[in-house]
């Protein structure tokens, strides 16, 4: 085993398993999981970062300890040791966002525990934990959690712009009742945008767009 | 009876499950190709709300809530578990849908053909957490109206899957432009019913 080629932290191999679900094997647009909470929490560009860094820590930790225990861990029962490592490191989480952001646990409601069941957690632990080293495994939840990470921010960028004039809660726009920047030429916010359908026209879009350019994804 | 069809009613349609809260919106968007598929997942995420929500509903009330053990003596009293909340249901939720396979499997084969591969797919079905934790949040003060709740919210979720299914079978003819075909046709048809739907969020119950 001592003679066994150490593989630089970094090589090719371990970069693409950043780069490959950023948009090639996206979970979102490509792999179609997590959806749920990509779309429910994306009214405002704050709630998505939390969010997003919440799932980022579940998927990376939870990923290096279903690969430590991958040789441990009986094949029967491994979907409910899986279930509970998740479960776990989310009510962590959920700890820590109601001692240090009690507003944001507020707003984020039951979407903070439906991270247990978000497929990309339970996609990662099973197609790729179970099978390989712990380096590899994190850099893997890494990479798939920015892949999600960033569809997040891209709809809830225009959600909150569009449907509130605000980014994090800033007023960028204009203000909309004293008739300022923008709003001062009629310009007024689109409250449909806001409202929880015109999320799955943000996704869409966003999949339209990435396939135009990658005709490959192009489904039959 | 008039609460239990207020909250039948906001279930089914005011609050539905996909297109106020996108629950369960992996398994919505996978297995909806076919009716018939969609119709057994659909009867089959009713049927596991229906049963893991009042369990989960006793868990709340007799173990994790503050004050919850108080049955068990004077001691108790002061005892708060609902930080083990997460971990309980889901155990629950993975518990139950594996018991359910097993007897379902015994008693009814006919049943267990039609259900059997999506049962074990629906321990990670976001909706059926969603369901345990929404129950939790809106404190549903007698376990009728926590059952009522979940099978109501389940046939939401029927209605939605087995809809957008119909509609996915008929889209197969036409021409959609060839970036959008499959996912992102579906999303926009899942937003337009979601349109179609907010029309019931105006009924105050």
């Amino acid at each position: 085993m001592s003679e066994q080629v150490k593989e630089p932290l970094f090589s090719k191999k371990n970069r693409k398993l950043i780069t490959d679900p950023l948009s090639e094997n996206n979970p979102v647009t490509i792999q179609v999981l997590g959806i749920c909470s990509a779309l429910a929490i994306t009214v405002s560009l704050e709630q998505a970062v939390v969010m997003g860094l919440s799932v980022l820590a579940v998927v990376s930790v939870g990923n290096v300890v279903i690969s430590l225990l991958r040789n441990l861990i009986p094949d029967r029962i491994r979907i409910i040791i899986q279930l509970v490592a998740a479960a776990s490191l989310v009510i962590i989480v959920n700890e820590v966002l109601k001692a240090f952001l009690p507003d944001m646990a507020e707003k984020l409601s039951v979407f903070v525990g439906l991270i247990i069941t978000n497929c990309i957690l339970m996609g990662r632990y099973e197609a790729f934990a179970m099978m390989n080293k712990p380096w590899p495994s994190f850099l893997d939840g890494i990479g798939n959690s920015l892949g999600y990470v960033w569809i997040l921010l891209a709809v809830s960028f225009f959600r909150e712009l569009f449907g509130t004039g605000k980014l994090f809660g800033m007023t960028i726009l204009g203000d909309s009742i004293e008739k300022t920047g923008l709003y001062a030429y009629g310009y007024m916010n689109n409250n449909l945008i806001i409202l929880a359908p015109f999320a799955l026209f943000c996704v869409a879009i966003i999949i339209w767009i990435q396939r135009s350019v990658n005709k490959s994804l192009i489904e039959k | 009876m008039v609460d239990y069809i207020n909250i039948a009613i906001k279930g089914i349609f005011v609050e539905n499950m996909i297109f106020a809260y996108f629950l369960g919106m992996c398994s919505y968007l996978a297995v909806s190709k076919t009716v018939k598929t969609a119709s057994g997942l659909g009867a089959a995420v009713i049927f596991v709300l229906g049963v893991t929500v009042p369990v989960n509903w006793l868990l709340e009330n007799y173990v994790l809530k503050e004050g919850a053990l108080s049955w068990l003596g004077d001691e108790f009293k002061t005892l708060d578990l609902s930080f083990l909340a997460f971990i309980m249901f889901i155990a629950v939720v993975a518990a139950i849908v594996q018991l359910v396979e097993m007897l379902v499997e015994k008693f009814a084969p006919a049943l267990y053909g039609a259900l059997g591969i999506f049962l074990p797919l629906i321990a990670v079905n976001c909706s059926i957490l969603g369901g345990a934790l929404f129950m939790q949040e809106r404190q549903y003060s007698t376990i009728g109206e926590a059952t009522v709740f979940a099978v109501s919210s389940g046939i939401g979720w029927f209605i939605a899957i087995v809809a957008l299914a119909a509609i996915r079978e008929k889209i197969k003819y036409s021409h959609v432009p060839a970036p959008l075909k499959g996912l992102g046709i579906t999303f926009i048809i899942t937003g337009l019913m979601g349109i179609a739907f907010m029309s019931f969020s105006g009924i105050s119950l």
